[in-house]
C-alpha cells in the first residue's frame, strides 16, 4: 500500500489536487504541502481555533481533520477571503476595529466569524461570543473583537437590504 | 518636554501598517518560514520531575530512517559561569545552558533532553521514542514553602543562599533573601487604630500566548548562523545563543519574523540553540517547533507564591506601617520577579513605615520567565485586599482611602527610589466618577471591588533609522518587534515629528544585521523607548531636510523653519515647501537622507490603574462571573488610544483568567496534569463582559510626547479586585489564587 | 503520531470487514475530534482508520412525533440543533450538542463518536440515557444487535462493540405527552471545558402538570462510565412537583456517585454538584413541560 494519498478537492475555488500521509492533518497539508500557511496551530487538538476553517459550509478546526478526507470536498480558508483589490467586510472591520494585537489567532477568528455570519447575520453580542468561544486570544480581551464582528454584521446586512 | 499640546498624528487612531498582512493571513509568523531542504526538529523532554541522568543512548533514534541527526547535552560547547543581560533580565550562562538541554540532572517535567531532526516532523517524533535515556528518579519539591524547608529535596546540592549579600554555608533551595526597609516598622504599628495581617498562596500560570515557540536555523560552513524565530527581541536571541553555543554575536544573524504572543515568556531562548545546533551537525536548515503542551510544560511560567502582608492605618484612613513577606518560586534555576514585587508592593502608596522581604527559591517546575508586570500581580493580590480589610474596618470608601494615601512626586519607595510622577489620583478619580462606580449594584450574591495596579516601566536602548523617500514618504527600520501594533504607534511619533500622515511610513521590524541594538519588546518598554528613538530620527531627518531647503533656496539654514509639516523661509522671500515637496527635491540638494535616532531613556515613567469589577457568585457551584468591568490607567500620553484601550483590556483579560482560574496543578509524582488549553483555562469570549477601557493622561515627563508603558500595568489589579468583589458578594475573604469553583466552595464550608 | 492506513468505507458491511480485519487496531472515524487527538498524542496507537461518514445509515436523522428519532452516528451537532423538530421534542439532545467543545468542534464531533469515545464525562450520554436510547450496532457477518445506551459504556474508553462491530445509530422513542428534557454540565468556564459533573433529566409529568409521571435521570463524570440514576428517576413517580421530591431525587442521585479527584474536579466537590445539577435539570426539565 502506498504511504500516501491522493487527494483531488476545491481549496478557495479552485480545483486543488495533492499527496499527503493519512497522519498529516488537514493543517498540515494546507502549511507543509500547500504552503498556505494563514491556518495557524495553537493547540493541535482543537482547543484554540487558530486552525479554524470552513469546510463544506461548516466551521472546522483543520487540525481535527485528516488530509485525506477532503477528497471531493470544498474548503474556504483565509486566504480565499479577501477579493483582489477589496477587502472582506469582515477583515476591514477587525482593521477598523483594532481587533488584533499579534494576530496569530486572527484569520481563525475571521473564518469563524464568517462562517457566523453566513447563518446568522444579525447575531447578539451572547450570539457572538457563544460562537467564538472555541477561538482563544489571549492580546485583546475580546473587547474590539466582538465589536469589529458586530460591526461586519451591520454592514454586511445592510449592504444585502441595499 | 512632554506639554500638553495638539497634535495631528499622536493620538488619533489610523489603520495599523501590518494590519492587512494580519486579517489575509499573509503575515509570516516563525512557524510559517519555509526553506528549500528543510529538516524538522523535535525536542525531547523528561517524564521526571526531578531525576538523575544515568545515561543517553541514541543510537537507536540515528538510525531510524529519515533521521539526520540526534544532539544532546554533550554537544554543548564548554563555558564559564558567568551572568548574561538578557534585555529584561539577566540570567547565568551555565544554567541557560542546562536548561536548553539538561546535562547532570532533569529539573522539571518537560525538561529537554534531546533533539532530534529529520526529514519530517512525525519522522522526528518517531525517532524520540528511540533515544533510550535511563534516570535515577529523585523526589520532588513543588511548592516554594516546602522547598524553603530544610531537609527538602534539592535541585543544586552546590547552591548556597545570597543572604542579603553574604552567602550561607549550608545548600539550600533559596537562592536569595532580601531585604528593603525604611522608618521604623514598630513605631509604625504601634501608630495603627488598625492592624490587618494575612497570608496569601498563588498557583503558578502561564502567559498562555497562542502561537508556540518555533526556530529556524541555518549554519554555513563559514561559520555564520541565521535564526528565523518568534522572539520579543532578535538582539537578546543573538545574545543568548552566541553564549550558549560559544560563537561571536557577530557570527550570529537572528530574523525575526511576526509574534503570536509573547506577554514576557519569549525572551528566553529553548529550542533556538537546538535548531542551531541541529543545523550544525547537518548543514541544513532545521525548523524546530514547540507543541502546546511543551509550551506549558517547558517554558517560562510566572511563579507560584507565598506572600504574607500586613499593614497598619489610623481610623481616620492614613497608612502608618506596611511590612510584606514575599516568598516566590524561581522554577527550576534562580531568578524570579520576586524583586520586581518587591518594588511594586506598596508603591502605589506613602508608606513611612515598611519593610519588605523577598526569598528566590528554585522547585521543580520550569525556569520562571517574565509575565506582564512580573512579580506585581502576586504582591498586589496581597496588598491590595489587605487595604480592602482595613477600609472595611475603619468604614471607608477604599477610592478615597487610596486617593488620601497616594505617594506624592518624591515619596520614597520601600526599595529607595523617590517615586515619579504618575496619575494615580487621576486614576482613582476617573473610577471614582465613571458611570460604573456610580450605578448601584442590586441583585443577591452581587459584590464589587475596586484595586490598584503599579508597575515602574522600563526603558532601555532602542535604534531607529528612517529613509526618506522621493514621494514624500519615509521608510522607518526599527529593532521592535511588533507584538501589539507598535509599528503604528512608532511610526507615529516619527510621523508628528515631519508633519506627515502616519500612512506615509512604512514601518519595518529588521534583522540584528540591518538595524542598530534594540532591547525586547517587553518592560512596557517599545512605544516609549522605541518610539523615542523614532522621534529623534525624525529630528535627524527635520534638521537634513532644514539644511537641503536652506540650500536650494540659497539662504542659511537657521532661516529655515518648520512648522505644521511646511518648511518656509524666514528672509522675507516667503518659500516654502511641504514635506513632500522638499522630498521630491532632494537629488538637487545632495541625495538621499537617512536619519537615524537611538535611545536609552532613564525616565520610563511608571504606570498605575485602578480596576472595578461587579461580580456575582453561584453560592451553589461556588462559580464567580465576571459581570462588569472598568479599568482606569495612566498612559501618559496615548499615541494610538485603540492599542493602548487593547493593552488595558487584554491585560485586564489575563488578570481575570488569573484570578479565577488559570493554574498549573501538579500530581504527587510533580507532574502538570492540565498541559493544554482545554484544562488550562484561559478566558474564552463568553467568559467576559466589554472591558471599559479609561484612558488617563498624566504626561511622563521622560518623553518628548508624555508616553508612559502602558503594557503592563493593567493585569496587576484584577486578582484583587475580583477577591474584594468576592467578598462583597459572599462575605468571604478569598487568599488563594486561582479563586477557582473547588476553591469557593471550601472556603463556603459548602465541600 | 505513528503512521496509519484511511480507509473511507463505502457500506457498512465493508466497515465492519475492514474493522474486523485489524481488532483492536482499527477504529471507525466520524468527527475525529477525539480520535485524531488520541493517536496524535499517542494515547491510542492504530493501524487504520475506517471513514464511516459517508454511510448513509450512519447519516440518518429522521423524526416523527409516532416512532420518535433515528440518529445516525456519524451526524455532527450542528446537524441536529440546527432541526427544528428534533429540537423541539428532544431538547435535552440539543443542551448537550450545543456544548460540546465549541462552533467548530460541534461542525464535526458526532452522538455516536462521543458515546464510542466513552469517556466517563461525555456531555451526550446523560441525555441519550434520560432520552431512553437504543444503541443500534451492526456486526460483521450482517448482524445487529440493540444495546440501551445506559449499558454501552462499560470502563473509561471501553465499550461493548466486540471485534469488527460498529455503532450505526440511535433510536429514540417518540417524546410521551407532558414530556420533556434537560440537560445541564458544571464547568469553570462558560465553554470549551470538559464536565465536572454532567446530569440529564427527563420528566413526564400528567395533565396538570403538578405530578410527575414518570422520571430518568442521568450523570456524567461521577463513575468510570456516565450513569442511568434509576431509583432517583423512580422515586418521583406519582410525587407531586415540589422541592421535597425533587430534593429527595437528587440525594438519591448523590448516593450513587463515586466520583475521582482529578485536575477537574475533586471528589467531594462532584458529589456535591451531582445534587445541585440534579435539581436544576429536573426543574429546567419541569419548566419545559410547563412552558410548551
Amino acid at each position: 500500500m502506498p504511504s500516501k494519498v491522493h487527494v483531488q478537492t476545491t481549496i478557495n475555488g479552485e480545483a486543488v489536487e495533492y499527496l499527503c500521509e493519512p497522519r498529516q492533518s488537514l493543517l498540515e497539508v494546507l502549511r507543509d504541502v500547500l504552503h498556505l500557511t494563514g491556518a495557524k496551530e495553537g493547540c493541535n487538538n482543537g482547543n484554540c481555533g487558530a486552525c479554524s476553517v470552513i469546510l463544506d459550509g461548516c466551521l472546522v478546526n483543520s487540525c481535527l481533520v485528516l488530509g485525506a478526507e477532503l477528497e471531493g470536498k470544498s474548503l474556504e480558508t483565509i486566504e480565499g477571503l479577501a477579493e483582489p483589490d477589496q477587502l472582506h467586510p469582515i477583515q476591514d472591520a477587525f482593521l477598523e476595529n483594532a481587533a488584533l494585537q499579534c494576530g496569530i489567532c486572527t484569520p481563525g477568528f475571521i473564518m469563524a466569524a464568517k462562517a457566523l455570519l453566513d447563518q446568522n447575520p444579525n447575531p447578539t453580542e451572547y450570539e457572538i461570543r457563544y460562537w467564538l468561544a472555541g477561538n482563544l486570544c489571549r492580546c485583546t480581551g475580546y473587547d474590539k473583537i466582538v465589536r469589529a464582528v458586530q460591526d461586519a454584521a451591520q454592514t454586511t446586512s445592510s449592504e444585502v437590504s441595499a | 518636554m512632554a506639554e500638553k499640546k495638539d497634535y495631528k498624528v499622536v493620538g488619533t487612531r489610523p489603520i495599523r501598517h501590518d494590519g492587512l498582512d494580519k486579517v489575509t493571513g499573509r503575515a509570516l509568523y516563525g512557524a510559517d518560514f519555509q526553506t528549500v531542504g528543510l529538516l524538522h526538529g523535535r525536542v525531547l523532554r523528561s517524564p521526571h520531575a526531578h531525576a538523575r541522568i544515568k545515561s543517553i543512548d541514541t543510537s537507536r533514534a540515528e538510525a531510524h530512517p529519515g533521521v539526520r541527526a540526534v544532539v544532546t547535552a554533550k554537544d554543548f560547547p564548554a563555558v564559564e559561569d558567568k551572568i548574561a543581560d538578557l534585555g529584561e533580565g539577566a540570567a547565568n550562562v551555565k544554567d541557560l545552558q542546562d536548561n536548553v538541554l539538561a546535562g547532570e540532572k532533569v529539573l522539571y517535567k518537560g525538561h529537554q533532553v534531546a533533539a532530534v531532526a529529520a526529514i519530517d516532523p512525525h519522522t522526528a517524533e518517531e525517532a524520540l521514542e528511540l533515544i533510550d535515556v535511563e534516570y535515577d528518579v529523585l523526589d520532588p519539591v513543588i511548592k516554594v514553602r516546602d522547598a524553603m524547608q530544610e531537609g527538602a529535596p534539592l535541585l543544586h546540592e552546590d547552591m548556597r543562599t545570597d543572604e542579603m549579600g553574604e552567602k550561607s554555608d549550608k545548600p539550600s533551595n533559596i537562592a536569595s533573601h532580601f531585604q528593603h526597609k525604611q522608618g521604623n516598622l514598630d513605631k509604625g504599628f504601634d501608630e495603627a487604630d488598625v492592624v490587618v495581617e494575612q497570608e496569601y498562596t498563588t498557583e503558578t500560570v502561564h502567559q498562555g500566548y497562542i502561537e508556540p515557540h518555533n526556530a529556524t536555523a541555518l549554519y554555513n560552513p563559514d561559520g555564520q548562523l541565521t535564526i528565523w524565530c518568534s522572539t520579543q527581541g532578535a538582539f537578546t536571541v543573538r545574545e543568548q545563543v552566541s553564549e550558549i553555543l560559544d560563537i561571536p554575536v557577530s557570527k550570529v544573524k537572528v530574523v525575526p519574523m511576526e509574534i503570536g504572543g509573547g506577554f514576557g515568556g519569549k525572551i528566553q531562548v529553548y529550542i533556538k540553540p537546538i535548531a542551531a545546533m541541529l543545523s550544525m551537525k547537518t548543514g541544513k536548515p532545521v525548523k524546530v517547533l514547540m507543541s502546546r503542551a511543551d509550551v506549558f510544560e517547558g517554558t517560562g511560567p510566572t511563579p507560584g507564591s507565598y506572600v504574607r502582608v500586613k499593614m497598619g492605618a489610623t481610623k481616620d484612613g492614613r497608612i502608618t506601617a506596611a511590612e510584606a513577606y514575599l516568598a516566590f518560586e524561581a522554577g527550576a534555576y534562580p531568578g524570579s520577579p520576586v524583586g520586581a514585587a518587591a518594588f511594586c508592593v506598596f508603591s502605589p502608596y506613602k508608606v513611612e513605615n515598611a519593610q519588605v522581604d523577598g526569598y528566590d527559591v528554585v522547585v521543580n517546575k520550569p525556569k520562571t520567565a517574565a509575565y506582564r508586570a512580573p512579580g506585581a500581580t502576586n504582591a498586589a493580590f496581597a496588598a491590595e485586599t489587605v487595604i480592602d480589610e482595613i477600609c472595611e474596618k475603619i468604614g471607608m470608601d477604599p477610592l478615597e482611602f487610596r486617593i488620601l494615601n497616594s505617594a506624592k512626586e518624591g515619596d520614597i519607595r520601600v526599595d529607595g527610589p523617590p517615586t515619579p510622577r504618575v496619575g494615580f489620583v487621576e486614576t482613582v478619580e476617573a473610577a471614582r466618577d465613571h458611570p460604573h462606580y456610580l450605578a448601584p449594584l442590586e441583585g443577591e450574591n452581587r459584590g464589587r471591588g475596586v484595586a490598584s495596579g503599579y508597575w515602574p516601566n522600563f526603558g532601555m536602548k532602542s535604534s531607529v533609522a528612517i529613509n526618506v523617500t522621493s514621494d514624500g514618504t519615509i521608510s522607518l527600520v526599527e529593532g521592535s518587534t511588533d507584538i501589539g501594533g507598535t509599528r503604528a504607534a512608532v511610526a507615529m511619533q516619527a510621523a508628528e515629528v515631519l508633519g506627515i500622515p502616519a500612512e506615509s511610513v512604512t514601518p519595518t521590524v529588521a534583522d540584528t544585521d540591518s538595524v542598530g541594538y534594540t532591547d525586547v519588546t517587553g518592560g512596557s518598554r517599545t512605544a516609549f523607548a522605541t518610539g523615542y528613538a523614532a522621534y529623534e530620527a525624525a529630528q535627524d531627518v527635520k534638521q537634513q531636510m532644514i539644511e537641503r531647503a536652506a540650500k536650494l533656496w540659497e539662504v542659511d539654514a537657521g532661516d529655515v523653519q518648520f512648522a505644521d509639516g511646511v518648511f518656509s523661509s524666514v528672509n522675507g522671500k516667503e518659500q516654502e515647501l511641504d514635506f513632500k515637496g522638499l522630498a521630491a527635491r532632494l537629488d538637487e540638494t545632495g541625495g538621499p537622507i537617512v536619519g537615524r535616532g537611538t535611545a536609552d531613556p532613564n525616565q520610563p515613567g511608571p504606570s498605575i490603574g485602578l480596576h472595578v469589577v461587579d461580580v456575582e457568585v453561584d453560592p451553589d457551584t461556588g462559580k464567580v462571573q465576571i459581570l462588569r468591568y472598568t479599568a482606569t490607567q495612566d498612559a501618559g500620553k496615548a499615541i494610538h488610544p485603540s492599542y493602548v484601550e487593547g493593552q488595558i483590556q487584554g491585560g485586564a483579560v489575563q488578570g481575570i483568567g488569573w484570578a479565577l482560574n488559570e493554574e498549573y496543578i501538579y500530581n504527587e509524582k510533580g507532574e502538570m496534569t492540565n498541559a493544554s488549553f482545554l484544562d488550562y483555562r484561559i478566558p474564552t469570549s463568553l467568559d467576559l463582559p466589554m472591558i471599559d477601557a479609561i484612558i488617563v493622561e498624566v504626561p511622563n515627563p521622560g518623553h518628548p510626547y508624555g508616553v508612559r508603558g502602558v503594557g503592563e500595568t493593567p493585569i496587576i489589579a484584577p486578582p484583587a479586585a475580583i477577591a474584594n468583589a468576592v467578598y462583597r458578594a459572599i462575605g468571604i475573604r478569598m487568599k488563594e489564587l486561582p479563586m477557582s469553583p473547588g476553591r469557593v466552595l471550601k472556603a463556603m464550608g459548602k465541600i | 503520531m505513528r503512521a496509519f492506513e484511511y480507509v473511507p468505507a463505502k457500506t457498512v458491511a465493508e466497515a465492519t470487514s475492514l474493522l474486523a480485519e485489524k481488532g483492536d487496531q482499527a477504529k471507525p472515524l466520524a468527527g475525529g475530534t477525539d480520535l485524531i487527538v488520541m493517536v496524535r498524542e499517542n494515547r491510542r496507537q492504530l493501524e487504520r482508520m475506517v471513514d464511516i461518514k459517508d454511510l448513509s445509515e450512519t447519516n440518518v436523522l429522521s423524526y416523527s412525533p409516532d416512532t420518535g428519532l433515528s440518529l445516525g452516528a456519524a451526524v455532527p451537532c450542528h446537524k441536529i440543533y440546527a432541526d427544528d423538530a428534533i429540537s423541539a421534542a428532544y431538547p435535552g439532545l440539543i443542551d448537550a450538542a450545543k456544548i460540546i467543545g465549541g462552533t467548530a468542534i460541534q461542525g464535526r464531533a458526532s452522538v455516536g463518536g462521543n458515546l464510542c469515545n466513552a469517556s466517563p464525562a461525555a456531555d451526550m450520554i446523560p441525555p441519550l440515557i434520560v432520552l431512553g436510547a437504543i444503541c443500534v450496532i451492526a456486526g460483521p457477518n450482517g448482524s445487529t444487535r440493540e444495546v440501551p445506551v445506559e449499558q454501552f459504556c462499560t470502563a473509561p474508553g471501553r465499550t461493548v462493540l466486540e471485534k469488527g462491530e460498529l455503532l450505526v445509530s440511535f433510536e429514540i422513542p417518540p417524546p410521551p405527552k407532558h414530556s420533556s428534557s434537560f440537560y445541564l454540565r458544571f464547568i469553570p468556564r462558560n465553554e470549551m471545558d470538559i464536565a465536572v459533573v454532567g446530569a440529564g433529566a427527563s420528566v413526564v409529568l400528567d395533565d396538570t402538570k403538578t405530578s410527575f409521571v414518570s422520571a430518568r435521570i442521568g450523570l456524567a463524570a461521577v463513575a468510570p462510565t456516565p450513569l442511568l440514576a434509576d431509583e432517583a428517576g423512580a422515586s418521583l413517580a406519582g410525587k407531586e412537583v415540589s422541592d421535597e421530591a425533587i430534593n429527595a431525587a437528587a440525594e438519591a442521585a448523590q448516593a450513587i456517585a463515586r466520583p475521582i479527584s482529578d485536575m477537574r474536579g475533586e471528589a467531594k466537590q462532584r458529589t456535591h454538584l451531582v445534587g445541585v445539577l440534579t435539581r436544576r435539570a429536573l426543574n429546567g426539565a419541569i419548566q419545559r413541560v410547563k412552558e410548551a
